[in-house]
């Protein structure tokens, strides 16, 4: 008590400290954080609890039950099958369009990088009524398909073409800005030693981008899996035949069979999470290799 | 070598590396086969139809108010995404507090989360007896099944383009710009008012355009949600799928070409910002 | 306005950054904050302007306590290294804002403010670019922007963060110039910080040399060169050698040889030498000078620079002599400080 009594009165002065220039004051940071929270909680986070709690409404019993239906696990399959076809095949491209669009100089480039972005900024539905028009039989070349026994539309061709579509930008977009910051260096180092071409790609490029590349394919993969509009325009709903999972997730849902419905929904659910988790461990551990392309 | 770069026009900047013509040749290729053959089709339909054909399909009543209430909700959503994403996206960049990672990754969700999944577990929470729309409903507040479900399932799908356009300019701000604001005398709502924000404008311009472009195409979300009704609740992209099922082709097409028109439209506009950002602000959002 | 500052304790998370420290600013002075990097000088800087507060001490700004008022009350013009530009505002609306954003009260009327910001922007020689943004001038430009923006507020102390040092070589010493030319026309009380010797020499009423939280010494420029009151400063300010020497009675030895040069009064017992390349004599024979081998000979401009390892300790030095003696290397050279100063251990 004696102390306190004896501090010298400079010390009493600054012992309010003068509160920083570049922060908000105490309360207007805990409302800003409540109301940012209240609104991810709102829109984002229930949602998602939902989903669960729907699927495992009536036990694990029945939501297992959901899953092992064969319709449902033919969609399943299906979903699959159209994501390991288009994936690679966007793989491939993206690799290629970003090898010659970051490592290289040449007239319309941002012309064409504008052109790869495109399908973003499409509508689902539009991106798959171009295919139905492209290949119905009222179009060009749907008579000649038709009398040469090629089914294309309302069958898995149709749905991985539009699936095709719809994600055609996702790892070139990944790896464009990637690649243009690290530069051409490291590959012409590599030639000058003597390397050929493609050893140059195999083990200079290549390690240097795979985290990006990584990055890319799982949100190549989560669109793939999850596309619902165009598919739906190019599917035709054949139960059983041409139901993607998240068409089969509507049509449970249409019947009232919402508790098969969330089932079916929650698969995909999770693979979202799983799709988020390992892209914030991507981003957390390789942050300056992705962050380049941070931006979506 | 000598003799191209002797030319005034050169097609490339020479290089040591190999694979150009390879690469870019696949690029083409694929971007011709998957892109803009499908699109030119489209382009060609509509333009088949002829012009007086495509304006009668295009002014009929029920497609101006699908167009009208795919934008105006598409418009209402971003509005809201502006306000939240730029809070959020503070709050994030800002300030520490337990489970901001989670969050921060959770912003992604609308991007990872398949659209018709998105579509009904909103029904269920907004419906009259579900977890939230049973708290409205006694208020008197109906979402689900009405034009407002439209809109919260736009702000769903359009938050992450608000939050992570901003949050990467607003990692960028330079302490010092508050401090200097803060010894010219402005207190912090001025020096927030009028030196964060605008410095934030063409990023969050810039992320509204993102928001509203996906909104007016949006599909899967919307249609569980929205009730559906032709003249109130019917989106453009569900006219088309309801024209496409008729077998109306150049109907579904005229409307098609229509929203085409509009991305590029927003494309355009989201370069614009982007040219005058990089120009005025010194930084491209 | 002058500014003091009393027994000043600052700690960052427990660290001390600066140690008691004591610093009187006169009204209509220009002075220096000299440090190398982590000495304490800008974070001395950011406690005047109270974007810190400190952990003990006070600030007294005038008669008047400023320490517990917010940098927003101060009335402080700070000008930041990088400028700190607003690049959404023109140049004019720059060095507008401190006064656009004051209350109604005591805000000059809308023709005034731009007024005085036109006048501003004529003082420091940007006059035409008012509408500018940042985005679209030079890094010398953007400092002046800076510079008018801090002043447009008259501010009780004009308080300037190591104002060239994100500028190349040519225009920094423009600047420099022009910085004394304004300052000498305005009369506004300022503190700059810099790492740079010649800036702060140059520049500067008065220099504070700063180490380790620590103030070294207060001097105009002349006395902080010709009077060193420490090891550190003598090291820090221009060129100097340090030779471990011995005092018995009065005289000054290296290792076993007298070095011919006397220090009267100074108590037995091992001391430091310092003296600088140019303070001395070269001399012919030796008894009682430094003499060595030399190991370099460099010209250097008008100057020959001559590196010679003295004794067996090999102790290296460095001295200047005029560029027509021929100096071989290998060759033995003696000479005498004309000026040094001893420390003790």
């Amino acid at each position: 008590m004696a102390h306190e009594a004896t501090l010298p009165a400079t010390l009493a002065a600054s012992s309010r400290p003068v509160r920083s220039a570049t922060t908000e004051s105490h309360l207007a940071r805990l409302t800003l954080i409540a109301v940012s929270l209240l609104f991810v909680a709102l829109f984002i986070l229930a949602p998602l609890v939902l989903v669960f709690a729907e699927a495992l409404r009536n036990g694990t019993g029945e939501f297992l039950a959901a899953l092992t239906d064969s319709d449902t696990l033919s969609s399943i399959r299906l979903t699959l099958l159209v994501a390991a076809i288009s994936v690679p095949l966007n793989v491939v491209f993206g690799i290629a369009a970003s090898w010659a669009i970051a490592k290289f100089e040449f007239k319309g480039k941002a012309f064409l990088t504008t052109l790869i972005d495109l399908p973003f900024s499409v509508s689902p539905v539009v991106s798959g009524l171009i295919f139905v028009l492209l290949f119905s039989s009222h179009s060009l070349l749907g008579p000649w398909l038709q009398s040469h026994g090629i089914k294309i539309l309302f069958a898995v061709p149709g749905i991985v073409l539009a699936t095709v579509f719809i994600t055609f930008p996702f790892v070139a977009r990944e790896l464009i800005p990637l690649m243009q910051e690290q530069g051409t260096a490291d590959e012409e180092a590599a030639l000058s030693l003597g390397a050929s071409g493609w050893q140059t790609f195999w083990y200079v490029t290549l390690p240097n981008i795979r985290w990006g590349l990584l990055y890319g394919v799982l949100l190549c993969n989560a669109r793939a899996m999850g596309e619902f509009g165009a598919v739906s325009v190019v599917s035709g709903h054949i139960r059983g035949v041409t139901n993607t999972m998240p068409l089969q997730v509507e049509i449970l849902y249409n019947e009232y069979s919402f508790v098969a419905a969330f089932a079916v929904a929650a698969l995909l659910a999770l693979l979202a999470l799983v799709t988020l988790v390992v892209k914030s461990l991507l981003e957390f551990r390789y942050s300056a290799q992705i962050a380049a392309s941070r931006r979506h | 070598m000598a003799l191209t770069s002797a030319r005034g026009w050169q097609f490339r900047q020479p290089s040591v590396l190999p694979g150009f013509g390879l690469a870019l040749g696949v690029t083409l290729l694929w971007l011709t086969l998957i892109v803009l053959i499908p699109l030119s089709g489209l382009a060609w339909r509509s333009s088949a139809l002829g012009w007086q054909t495509f304006w009668s399909l295009a002014t009929d009543p029920r497609t101006l108010h699908a167009l009208w209430i795919s934008f105006g909700c598409a418009f209402l959503a971003a509005l809201v995404n502006v306000v939240f994403g730029v809070m959020l996206a503070w709050v994030l960049v800002r300030y520490r507090f337990p489970g901001r990672r989670v969050i921060d990754a959770m912003v992604d969700l609308p991007f990872a989360l398949p659209t018709a999944v998105a579509g009904i577990a909103l029904t269920t929470l907004y419906a009259p007896n579900g977890w939230i729309g049973a708290v409205l409903a006694p208020l008197g507040i109906k979402i689900a099944f009405t034009p407002a479900g439209i809109v919260v399932a736009l702000i769903f799908v359009g938050l992450p383009f608000v939050v992570r356009t901003v949050q990467p300019i607003m990692e960028e701000i330079d302490r010092e710009v508050e401090e200097a604001a803060a010894t010219l005398g402005a207190n912090r709502f001025q020096t927030v008012s009028r030196i964060l924000l605008p410095d934030l404008l063409p990023a969050v311009l810039t992320g509204f355009a993102l928001a509203l472009a996906r909104g007016v195409g949006e599909y899967g979300s919307v249609i569980f949600i929205a009730g559906n009704l032709p003249y109130v609740s019917e989106i453009a992209p569900l006219l088309i799928v309801i024209r496409l099922e008729e077998f109306n082709y150049p109907a579904a097409t005229a409307i098609a070409a229509l929203m085409l028109m509009v991305s590029f439209a927003m494309l355009l506009v989201i370069n614009l910002i982007q040219a005058w950002s990089r120009r005025r602000y010194g930084y491209g959002a | 306005m002058d500014v003091r500052v009393k027994d000043i304790r600052k700690e960052f998370s427990h660290l001390p950054a600066l140690e008691n420290l004591s610093l009187d600013i006169r009204s209509g002075e220009l002075i220096a904050l000299l440090g190398p990097s982590g000495s304490g000088k800008t974070t001395l800087l950011r406690l005047i302007a109270g974007l810190e507060s400190p952990t003990r001490g006070t600030i007294y700004f005038g008669e008047e306590d400023a320490s517990s008022k917010t940098v927003q009350e101060r009335n402080i013009g700070f000008v930041f290294q990088h400028y700190a530009l607003f690049r959404h505002m023109t140049v004019l609306d720059n060095v507008a804002f401190g006064l656009t954003i004051r209350p109604s009260g005591t805000r000059p009327p809308k023709a005034e403010i731009r007024r005085r910001a036109l006048d501003l922007l004529d003082l420091v020689q940007l006059s035409g670019l008012e509408k500018r943004y940042p985005a679209q001038l030079s890094g010398g430009q953007r400092q002046r922007v800076a510079l008018a923006r801090a002043m447009a507020v008259e501010p009780n102390v004009l308080l300037l963060d190591e104002p060239f040092g994100a500028l190349d070589a040519q225009v920094r010493k423009e600047l420099r110039r022009w910085l004394r030319e304004i300052h000498d026309r305005t009369g506004h009380t300022t503190v700059f910080v810099t790492h740079d010797q010649d800036e702060a020499l140059e520049l500067a009423d008065r220099v504070v040399v700063m180490s380790k939280g620590r103030i070294e010494q207060v001097g105009t420029p002349d006395e902080i060169y010709d009077a060193p009151n420490s090891p550190f400063v003598f090291g820090f300010i221009g060129e100097s050698n340090c030779l471990p020497v011995r005092v018995e009675s009065g005289q000054i030895w290296l290792e076993d040889r007298l070095i011919g040069l006397s220090a009267p009064g100074e108590a037995d017992g091992s001391a430091r030498l310092f003296f600088r390349p140019h303070d001395i004599e070269l001399v012919d024979g030796c008894g009682g000078c430094l003499a060595g081998i030399v190991v370099q000979s460099r010209r250097v401009a008008g100057t020959r620079h001559v590196e010679i390892e003295i004794g067996a300790g090999r102790a290296r030095v460095e001295i200047e002599v005029p560029p027509q003696k021929a100096i071989g290397e290998a060759s033995r050279l003696a000479f005498r400080p004309t000026r040094f100063k001893l420390f003790r251990d």
